[in-house]
Formats: C-alpha cells, sequence, structure tokens
C-alpha cells in the first residue's frame, strides 16, 4: 500500500500555496495533517498529480480571540493544539467536549482542523459542530476571499463549496453564550471510529427555563451533517423536557435519510439519532439551567 | 543452588531484543540486489481468465520482471493436501488445493494472477496498474445453503457440486435416545469466526545463491520444516540446500501455518530464474485476501434430555464455508464436531456436516480452530433448555459435567490427530465452583442485579464452560547442548510466534541441567539448527516440543552425571547439580563447571570406548499416543446500553486448567489474548461479503479489532490436573482464552437486555449493537 | 532512477542524516529501509495499527501517513532512541519487561513510544486514561492486561 507517484511541492507562503492550487486545480491536493490524505493515497483510492504541502504555513495556524464576534481558528491549527487551548475550553464547550471523540491522540497530534473540514466525511464530527455553532469558513483564492456559512460549506459526502483553486484559511466559530449549554455525544463501535450517529446540541435558555434557542446538527445522518430545523424550532418557548425532546427527536427522525453502512443500518442510524438527540438535550439543558 | 525455573514467573529471555527494536522481523532483512515483488490480485470472486497481457508492466522503468501462470511452465501445479481427510467411515472429500498464480479461472477475490519484481515495492505496485487483465465475471457462490441448490454456480465445475467434503459421526443412538428425552430444544444456529489480523503480515524473503547452490527462506510460517521440504521438492533440490527461517514472527494464530501459499510457492522460483533476492511484505489490504481466515458455519442443532436437564443425545447438521479451496482438510469442521461434546456425558451423538465450496478466500484454523463454533452450539442449547426446564444456567451444566473419576474419557469419535477423541484427565467441577465463586454468581443473580436494574442499569452474567483438545502429535524433538564455553543452547524444529518458547522451553532444559534459565539460548524456527517437526498449531508447542526438550536435557543431565561421576571418581548418587556446576554432595568446594565437563566431553586427542558420543548433547524426540485435553469455565459480568447497544464488560473471570504450568506469566498473557480475540470475534470483527464475493471491510478501520478500551480486566485462576499422555504433564493453553467467548457473551447479553421475557434469543456470533437493534426493536 | 526526488536533512535519535528519497516515500519507509532502524514497525499504512508510531517534535505519531520529506528539518525519536544504551533499557522498557506487556513484540515499540510521549505529558494517568492513551494502538497477542500493568509501573517509576 505505497503511494502513487506525485510531484510534492511544499508552499512557503499562502501567495505561493494559492498560486500553486491555481495553476493544478482539482489534480493538487492540499498536504496539511494527511491522516485523512495519505491513508487515501496509501490504497491508491485517489492519485493527485501534486502534493501542496501546506504544513509550513504556520500563520495559518492559531487560536484568535475575535473579540464579540468569537475565536477565529486558522484552518492548519492542529487539533491537538485545539484539545491544550485555553480559549477553546473556556468560549467553546462544545468544541472541547467533542475532540476526544476524534480518531486517536496520534491522529490529532496531527490533524488540522481545515483538513478535517476541508474533507467533509459526513460521519466526521468537527462539521455537525462547525453547523451546530452556525460557523463561518474562509475560503481563500488568487481571485480573492470569500465567507462561506456553514450550512452552506458541506455540500455532500467528501463534497465542499471549495472551488478547485481554494484553500480553506479559516473557521471562525461564534463563542458560546454565556447562558448557553451545549452537547456533544456520539455513538461509534469503539473510540475513537467515525460516528455511527453524532449529535452536536446547543440551546440557550430564557429567565423562566424555556427555550429560547435550539440548534441540532446530526454526524452521519445524510450525505452532510444535518441541521436538525424543525426539531429546534419545536423547542422554542417551551421547557426543554421529556416530551419536548421526544418530539425532537421523533421530527428530526424524520427528516433525515442517513446512509447506512455496514456497521449501523440506515434504521439504526435513525434509531440512534433519535437517542441522541435525547439525550444531548437533556445533558445541554441541564447544563444552561446550570449556567443561569 | 540454583532456584527450579521450571514453573516461576521468570521474565523472557527474548524481552530486551524486542523491546529495544533490536530483534529480526522478514520485513527487517536487506539483501544486496534485492528486488520487491507485488502480486496482481483479482479484484472478482469468480471469473474465467480470459487473458493478462503484462507487456506494459514489463516496459515500465524499474521493472526487472513479471511472471504469469504461463511462465511458471511445469513448475505450475496445486498445492499439496496438508491434512488428509481422518479415517472415518464414508467420509466424502473432494481435495481442491490453491495454485500459485490463477490459470483459466478465478476463485475468489485476491487471488493472485501475476507477479511484479521491481526495484521498489512502490515501482512494483505501479506497475500492477499497468497489467491488461480479462475476466469473465461468473456469479459468485457467497450464501452457503444457497451454494448446494441445483443451479448454483460451481467453484470447481469438475467436482460437479459445491460440496467439498461430508462427514458424519456418530456415538450411540440418537434416535432411541430422542424417543425417551423428556425435553427436545431444536435450533438453527450461526457462527461466524473472523480474520486472525496478527499485527504483523505474512512475508517472504528469498534468496538464491547460485555459486554456493545454497536457497536460503525467510517466512513467516508457523511450520518451516514443512515449508522446507515442500519447496525443496518443488525445486527438485536437496532438503539440505534449502535453509527455511522463521525469525521473529509477529503473531501467528493460525494461518501463518496454512502452507504453500502462492506466495511462498512462487517466489523461491523467481529467485532461482532471477538469481537474485526477491522480498514479498503483504500489505494489510491484501490480508484480507491473501492470508486465510475461518469463518462461518450454519447449525440445525437438537438437544434431547430428560426433565431434569440430563443430556441424553445431541443431533447437529451443519455446514461449514471453507472458501475457494480445501489445502487443509477438514480439521476446522472435525474441531467443532468433536468440541461441541464440551466436558458434558453425551451418551448419543449424531452430527453431520458439509464442507462448501464458496468465491472466498481459503478456510484454516485461527485460534480455536472450529472449536468456537461446537462449544457456540452445545452452550447455547443448555442456557435455553436450561431456560425451558426452570433450571439455574450453572447448574444444567454441572449435571452434565463428566465426572472426575470417568477419565481418560472416550468419546468415541474421530478427532483431528486422527484418534478417538479421548479426554486424558480432567477435573470439571472444581473449575466451575472456582469460576462461580470469583464472577460472584450467586449474590449477583439473588440480590446484585435487581439492585443494579432498579438503578436503571441492564446488566447481566454469563458462564461458559468448554474443553479443548491440546498437545496433539505427531512429535516433535529437540537438542540441547552444554557447550565447552558453559552456555546451554536448545533447539527445536518449531517456530515462536510470541508465545514465549524462548523462555519456556530455557526453564525446561535449565532445571535438568542446572543452569539459569537466562543461561540457556533456545533457536526455534531455522531449518539449519534443527531439522525435523511438524509446527506452532492446535496449542502443541509446550506440550510436544516442550517435553522433547526435557527428554532432550534429561539425557544430557544423565550424562553430566556419568562424567562428573568419572571425573570424581565417585557414585552419581554423591552428586548434585546446580548453578552451573556439579558439586559433590557434603564436601563443599568440591565441584566441577559443567563448561569444564563439556571440554572432557570433546578431547582434542586420546581415545574413547566405542559408541561414546562426543560432547554433553541429546536430540530427542517427543510424540503423544493422542492430545491431552484441557478445560476450563469463562465467566463474565456485562452492561448494555439498551437503547444504543454498546457493550461493557465490567468483570471477566477465566478458571483455566492447561496441566502443569511451565509459566504462569506467559500462561497468563496467553489466555488473555485469547479471550481478548474472543470478545472481538463475538462483539466487534466480522468479515463482511457481499453477494459478489467482494469484502466490504477490508481495512482496520471497517474491520474492528478490540482496543485497550473494550477488552476488559480478566481475573485468572488455575486449577491442575496433569496430563498422563507426558512426563511433563502439560496441557496446551494457546488457544483457550478465545473459545467460550461467544456463546459467554450471547448468554451475558440476553440476561442483561432481559431478551428471555421478550422472547427472543441470541443464536448468533458475532452480536453487534446493530444486529442486537434488528433484532430486539420492533421495526417502525 | 528515483521519481520526484528530494533531498533532506533529519535529525533522528540525537543523529542527523542527509538523504536523497523519492517525495512519495513513507517516513516508516525511510527509516526502516534507508535508515536501518527497523525497529519501526508497519502493520497497516492506513494509520489505524499504531504500530508504526514514532516520534517527531516531541509528539507522537503514525509514520506511515507522513511522507519522508515532511520530516526535513525535523527531530524523529524511534525505539532505538529510547535505551540509554545496549545494557539500560528506559524504565517503559523495564517495565515492560518486568509485566509480560509483550508477547510477538511486533506492537511494542509504536506502544513504547506512544506512551513514552503520554506518560511524558501525564505523568500520573489512571487506569482508564491509560488504557485510553492506549487505544489507538493495536496489539493482537496480549489482551492489552500486562501493558496496562506495565504503563502503571513505568508511571509509578518516573515519578520517583
Amino acid at each position: 500500500m505505497k503511494p502513487p507517484v506525485f510531484k510534492y511541492l511544499a508552499a512557503r507562503s499562502l501567495d505561493e500555496a494559492l498560486a500553486l492550487k491555481a495553476e493544478y486545480g482539482d489534480e493538487g491536493h492540499f498536504l496539511a495533517g494527511g491522516q485523512s490524505l495519505m491513508p487515501t493515497l496509501n490504497f491508491r483510492l485517489s492519485q493527485p498529480a501534486a502534493l501542496i504541502d501546506i504544513n509550513p504555513l504556520t500563520a495559518c495556524a492559531g487560536v484568535k480571540d475575535a473579540g464579540p464576534q468569537g475565536l477565529s481558528i486558522g484552518a492548519l491549527t492542529r487539533y491537538r493544539d485545539l484539545e491544550r487551548s485555553a480559549p477553546i475550553r473556556d468560549r467553546l464547550p462544545l468544541v472541547h467536549e467533542a475532540l476526544p471523540h476524534i480518531a486517536h491522540p496520534q491522529i490529532r497530534n496531527r490533524g488540522t482542523i481545515g483538513g478535517n473540514l476541508a474533507n467533509a466525511d459526513p460521519a466526521s464530527e468537527m462539521p455537525a459542530i462547525v453547523l451546530a455553532l452556525a460557523g463561518r469558513l474562509r475560503a481563500q483564492s488568487r481571485r480573492g476571499e470569500r465567507w462561506i456559512e456553514a450550512a452552506k460549506f458541506f455540500q455532500g459526502a467528501l463534497k465542499t463549496a471549495l472551488e478547485p483553486d481554494e484553500m480553506l484559511v479559516e473557521v471562525a466559530l461564534p463563542a458560546a453564550n454565556p447562558g448557553a449549554g451545549s452537547c456533544f455525544m456520539e455513538v461509534a463501535r469503539r473510540r475513537g471510529d467515525f460516528a455511527l450517529a453524532g449529535v452536536a446540541c446547543v440551546v440557550v435558555l430564557d429567565q423562566a427555563g424555556r427555550c429560547a434557542q435550539a440548534r441540532l446538527a446530526l454526524c452521519n445522518a445524510g450525505e452532510t451533517p444535518i441541521l436538525a430545523e424543525a426539531a429546534g424550532a419545536s423547542l422554542l418557548g417551551r421547557a426543554i423536557d421529556a416530551a419536548g425532546a421526544d418530539q425532537a427527536a421523533d421530527l428530526a427522525q424524520r427528516a433525515i435519510d442517513p446512509g447506512g453502512s455496514i456497521h449501523a443500518s440506515k434504521a439504526f442510524q435513525r434509531h440512534l439519532a433519535g437517542v441522541l438527540i435525547k439525550r444531548c438535550l437533556s445533558v445541554a439543558n441541564e447544563r444552561a439551567r446550570r449556567a443561569h | 543452588m540454583t532456584t527450579r525455573s521450571f514453573g516461576a514467573p521468570i521474565r523472557r529471555n527474548e524481552d530486551a531484543r524486542l523491546l529495544s527494536g533490536q530483534a529480526l522481523f522478514v520485513d527487517d532483512i536487506e539483501l544486496p540486489g534485492m528486488v520487491h515483488a507485488a502480486f496482481l490480485r483479482s479484484s472478482v470472486a469468480h471469473a474465467r481468465l480470459r487473458s493478462l497481457d503484462v507487456s506494459a508492466a514489463r516496459a515500465r522503468p524499474g521493472v526487472v520482471a513479471v511472471y504469469t501462470a504461463e511462465d511458471l511452465g511445469a513448475y505450475f501445479a496445486p498445492g499439496p493436501l496438508l491434512v488428509p481427510p481422518p479415517p472415518i467411515a464414508g467420509a466424502v472429500f473432494n481435495q481442491r488445493t490453491q495454485v500459485p498464480l490463477a490459470k483459466d479461472k478465478v476463485r475468489h477475490v485476491g487471488e493472485p494472477l501475476a507477479v511484479v519484481l521491481a526495484t521498489s515495492r512502490y515501482i512494483a505496485e505501479d506497475a500492477l496498474a499497468d497489467i491488461v487483465v480479462d475476466l469473465d465475471p461468473l456469479p459468485a457462490v457467497v450464501d452457503l445453503e444457497r451454494a448446494l441448490a441445483p443451479g448454483s454456480a460451481l467453484v470447481h465445475d469438475d467436482v460437479g457440486s459445491n460440496i467439498a467434503a461430508r462427514v458424519r459421526q456418530s456415538r450411540g443412538d440418537y434416535a432411541a435416545a430422542r424417543k425417551r428425552a423428556g425435553h427436545v430444544v431444536a435450533r438453527r444456529l450461526h457462527y461466524d469466526h473472523g480474520a486472525s489480523s496478527p499485527i504483523e503480515t505474512r512475508g517472504v524473503v528469498v534468496s538464491w545463491e547460485a555459486r554456493a547452490n545454497q536457497l536460503t527462506i525467510w517466512d513467516t510460517t508457523q511450520a518451516p520444516v514443512f515449508l522446507r521440504n515442500g519447496i525443496a521438492a518443488m525445486l527438485g533440490l536437496s532438503e539440505r540446500q534449502v535453509r527455511v527461517i522463521a525469525p521473529f514472527i509477529g503473531g501467528g494464530f493460525g494461518p501463518k501455518i496454512m502452507l504453500f501459499y502462492p506466495e511462498e510457492v512462487v517466489l523461491p522460483w523467481v529467485a532461482m530464474k532471477l538469481n537474485r533476492p526477491v522480498k514479498w511484505i503483504e500489505d494489510r489490504l491484501e490480508h484480507f485476501f491473501a492470508t486465510t481466515h475461518e469463518r462461518g458455519q450454519i447449525h440445525d442443532a437438537e438437544i434431547a434430555l430428560t426433565g431434569d436437564g440430563k443430556i441424553l443425545g445431541i443431533k447437529d447438521v451443519f455446514l461449514h464455508d471453507t472458501g475457494a479451496y480445501d489445502p487443509y482438510g477438514l480439521t476446522v469442521p472435525i474441531n467443532s464436531q468433536c468440541t461441541l461434546l464440551g466436558p458434558y456425558v453425551v451418551p448419543n451423538y449424531d452430527s453431520t456436516f458439509t464442507a462448501v465450496f464458496t468465491s472466498k478466500p481459503i478456510v484454516t484454523p485461527y485460534r480455536g480452530a472450529g472449536r468456537q463454533h461446537g462449544v457456540f452450539v452445545i452452550e447455547r442449547l443448555l442456557d435455553i433448555a436450561a431456560r425451558e426446564l426452570g433450571i439455574d444456567r450453572a447448574e444444567i451444566r454441572r449435571r452434565n459435567l463428566i465426572p472426575a473419576e470417568a477419565f481418560p474419557y472416550n468419546n468415541e469419535i474421530i478427532y483431528q490427530d486422527f484418534t478417538q477423541l479421548q479426554y486424558d484427565s480432567g477435573n470439571y467441577e472444581p473449575i466451575l465452583d472456582k469460576a462461580i465463586e470469583m464472577i460472584g454468581y450467586r449474590d449477583f443473580l439473588a440480590h446484585e442485579q435487581s439492585r443494579l436494574r432498579a438503578e436503571g442499569r441492564h446488566v447481566g452474567i454469563g458462564i461458559a464452560c468448554y474443553v479443548e483438545g491440546t498437545g496433539i502429535g505427531p512429535y516433535e524433538g529437540a537438542k540441547v547442548q552444554v557447550q565447552s564455553n558453559g552456555k546451554v543452547s536448545v533447539a527445536t524444529g518449531i517456530g515462536t510466534q510470541g508465545q514465549g518458547h524462548f523462555t519456556s522451553f530455557a526453564q525446561i532444559a535449565a532445571d535438568q541441567v542446572g543452569v539459569d534459565a537466562a543461561e540457556v539460548d533456545v533457536v526455534t524456527g531455522d531449518t539449519d539448527q534443527f531439522y525435523w517437526g511438524a509446527g506452532t498449531f492446535a496449542s502443541r508447542g509446550a506440550v510436544v516440543a516442550g517435553n522433547a526438550v526435557n527428554e532432550a536435557a534429561k539425557v544430557v543431565r544423565r550424562k553430566i552425571l556419568k562424567l562428573a561421576a568419572e571425573h570424581f571418581e565417585c557414585a552419581e548418587e554423591d552428586l548434585e547439580i546446580g548453578g552451573g556446576k556439579v558439586s559433590l554432595v557434603g564436601v563443599p568446594g568440591k565441584s566441577v563447571k559443567l563448561s569444564e565437563l563439556a571440554l572432557k566431553a570433546n578431547p582434542m586427542r586420546g581415545a574413547v570406548s566405542p559408541g561414546t558420543e562426543p560432547g554433553l548433547e541429546s536430540t530427542q524426540y517427543f510424540g503423544p499416543p493422542s492430545g491431552a485435553t484441557a478445560s476450563g469455565v469463562h465467566a463474565a459480568i456485562v452492561e448494555m446500553d439498551p437503547q444504543t447497544f454498546t457493550l461493557k464488560v465490567l468483570k471477566y473471570v477465566v478458571v483455566h486448567d492447561c496441566g502443569t504450568v511451565i509459566n504462569p506469566l506467559i500462561l497468563a498473557g496467553q489466555i488473555h489474548g485469547g479471550v481478548a480475540q474472543g470478545i472481538g470475534n463475538a462483539y466487534y470483527e466480522q468479515l463482511v461479503f457481499d453477494e459478489a464475493g467482494q469484502l466490504l471491510n477490508a481495512s482496520l478501520a471497517d474491520y474492528l479489532l478490540p482496543t485497550a478500551l473494550e477488552v476488559p480486566r480478566m481475573e485468572l485462576a488455575h486449577l491442575v490436573t496433569a496430563s498422563p499422555l507426558n512426563p511433563l504433564g502439560i496441557k496446551g493453553a494457546g488457544e483457550a482464552g478465545a473459545i467460550p467467548v461467544g456463546p459467554l457473551m450471547a448468554q451475558a447479553i440476553e440476561d442483561a437486555l432481559g431478551l428471555a421475557d421478550r422472547k427472543i434469543e441470541l443464536l448468533e456470533i458475532p452480536l453487534s449493537p446493530n444486529r442486537l437493534f434488528e433484532l430486539t426493536v420492533k421495526p417502525q | 532512477m528515483l521519481t520526484d526526488p528530494q533531498e533532506i536533512a533529519v535529525t533522528v535519535n540525537g543523529e542527523q542524516y542527509r538523504r536523497t528519497i523519492e517525495s512519495r516515500t513513507l517516513l516508516s519507509d525511510f527509516l526502516r529501509h534507508d535508515l536501518l532502524l527497523a525497529g519501526t514497525h508497519v502493520g497497516c499504512e492506513h494509520g489505524v495499527c499504531g504500530a508504526c508510531t514514532v516520534i517527531v517534535d516531541g509528539v507522537a505519531v503514525r509514520s506511515c501517513l507522513i511522507l519522508a520529506v515532511q520530516a526535513d528539518g525535523h527531530a524523529v525519536t524511534t525505539v532505538e532512541g529510547l535505551a540509554a544504551d545496549r545494557n539500560h533499557l528506559h524504565v517503559l522498557q523495564d517495565c515492560m519487561r518486568e509485566c509480560h506487556g509483550l508477547q510477538c513484540g511486533y506492537c511494542t515499540p509504536g506502544i513504547l513510544m506512544t506512551m513514552k510521549a503520554f506518560l511524558d505529558e501525564t505523568p500520573a494517568p489512571d487506569e482508564e486514561q491509560i488504557r485510553e492513551a492506549l487505544s489507538g494502538n493495536l496489539c493482537r497477542c496480549t489482551g492489552y492486561q500486562h501493558i496496562v500493568d506495565a504503563m502503571m509501573l513505568a508511571a509509578e517509576r518516573l515519578r520517583r
């Protein structure tokens, strides 16, 4: 399982990276952490003409405080650094909670958030989290830059809105509302495996303890991460109790079309989505209540 | 005086090298001019091979040669039958063995079509894509029952059906027993084992030195002697010209004892043709197709009992998936057939199996070697009978155990070693009692379970018994030598794949010749160091080779004493051996070192009396009349999430009897490893084939090996009934941990989820969250 | 006759090596076959088994998922770099031997490097944390129990 021949190009600057990507288009893959790319190369599932190594672009890594906007995470930030980041822990508890579920430490030591998001595996955790947080992703190319809403970024299994000459450079995530409660849960066959089903949930309660905002994003419920909008809407203005959670879960289950796999049939994935939504809402609700 | 080694948990001799990355594995071999092999493998499961065009591959820079079946010429031949069918009356066996490279027909995904030799493996893989293959797909034979239905595609056209074998064995009169029965339980059960998945895949390095007229093969094989003999014969060489070395091997577990794999047959031929060393290291993707598996059986089984749960008889009819070829004979299904009887008195037994050819990789033994399937059937039938008769699960087992006075106990039917299945020794009730005590069985069922259930936790308990025929023949040999530098060396023909032979065999020899086990250097798996042997399989290494080491060491001990007595001019009874020397009892300071005696035994001058053998050395062989019977009971408490069906093992107990124990630390490791594989088999691992015979999960991302988070901490206890079949009293232990885990988990999960109340039975392995969902949650 | 050759300078176990390799050469193959440091083992080449784990710039990574060219200018530690010398094994190695934490030894170097990096950062782990740290390394022989015991012992000894 050795990789095929490719031209290796190390980008010394963002400009160089973008120039190379413009030149090679779809035939040039960015090599960031390599934790998703290298297995596809070793299996020869992918045979790009060029690998553009962007690991030298350390300026594209790091967590920056974007003030009231939240946090700005450079696309080349390694998951390892996100795990150890105090701002992430304090201001983005949903991200912090999900990180131990993403693969294993050795993978997180190299894997980058940008690489993981751009790979857009429907079973991956971070896309659902970014969707739940209504994050925005900045793409850059020689033609300029643009911001893409999370909901528009993920377009299909392994397919994003990125044009062939674009590079994902930044992930902007609004910081958690101080009164919010969030929760991430997934069911996987083994710790670190892709989720059979996963839920990323953020709720905000009003002074009376009723739901003022609820966002539920699901992993592995379709070709992309799915925002369960009807489910979230159904919770507005009411207490997030068992009945409310049941109803939300039911609505979400009706809205999704999981792909099924050898590890989980569509029916089982649908069932798990419902189970996790109820459990997640319960925890998020409790956390929101405590935050008040 | 040296402390006694045998029985002590001493640390392993081989560890320092392994821990510092200084142990030689096959892929570590680097030879000047070495070329690298990659095999083009079939991407379809069943097809006529119309043509292969390798011209573009041959033209690629860096490619040294490309060969197909055509190029092999007269060398092309189906492999030998490794294990003939046992002498069972009326047995039908259709021998069809694998070929080195496919010709005319392809019979499973991954079957080799051509071999590319290049200056690097990278380039060799590049060249595979250059080869143009014309395959005419045929319907794949995947489902065992449909394979036997009229009109099915045939894996081997000339057999006329997909029947590889049909064997019936019986004891007593089941039909009569059934008539007398107070209760009968009949069920269909499915058991699927999996891919052994050692962390080191297979590999072969071949060096042909034309001027020295010598062929050296490094191979991850568990059977170097047979490989040497077979390859020498195939190549028309003398056995003396061929050396097979199985160096450190990264896990065997059975499939590495399959012999004359296509790669093993093709590469020596290539090496001689090219006159350059050749290396082939199987990658993980290949491993899923190119190395053998153990897979599934479907049992229609029936147990007849008295009203109070005593077994009157069992009838079992089963189908066994043997894969595209059957070079390993009937070892796996015969083991299923025999091990089904377990530690129980089964006065009447009627078992018939049909081994079925399928369009899938070959099935050969993998740790347990078919015993799992049989144990699953009997243990589940007993569980169901217990529930239906209102008898406790442990109690129904107790009522049927072979009593301690009944040994040797003859089950009459023929076992994998071609002799009658005779249990040499055992004492099963204390094992069951110990397991019951250690797991807290009674208290759990009386109090704990309901207490935890009241807290909303879904917990359950399981207990399962098994016996395992181990230590079978034919024989092994060993040479023990005290060298003139005082070092002791041991050589034996079997190989080592992690079982600690470098230490356990040292312990055996050390006690006999009076040195520390760390002073004993053990060589295994090198046919130049020891000529004869069968191999490491069927939990027999310690028993058979270990006893051979003992026999040889005993002779050396006698030589030492004789020579020392001559040296001191005293009687042998006045001498004691220990600490690397021989001393006169009661006379401090009067001793002679073993090295001095060794020198004396190999004089440079002078005359010796006729019949004297030089040195302090002996080669001895040991062949048991039949296999020694190990046994055990596993028990576990599990917790299930009733909605996600995630499994957590809260407590796991093994009580095991493998006779006399050589090294308790090594033994514990073997049990732990076996249980871990059993847990993988029960709940995580499954080879998923589709209707076209494609393997859908050929990667470690989707073929799920348990990690440190899925394998629980295990508590072990050992009881000992020494085997009367060998002087050391030992029984094999290598496979035991893996055998009863499937039925144990099924039983415990049923209990945890309260499935009995819902009239749902778990009659298959593997289970998984998805499968439990399908079985227990009504679809909406 | 190399395709897309790259000149690299890598420090491995404190020693600098200059080589020219193909850009597609995996770090695992570079270590094993170019530098003849065969202690790092290959089990899957898709990042799952962990046998190839080495330490690069202080963190544990899968060497089968890194190109050798990416190691240019970086520092790699392999299992050969653990022990002070032939006669003095590292505490981790000693404890593995004492607790019978290895059988075939094939996954062992990867486990040693994983746990070295882990214990450097988490000096007082409990059993659950150790099992979690180990969960990215597959072992088919031991059932993990003795490895866990070895790591508990090593953590304790390293703290002293």
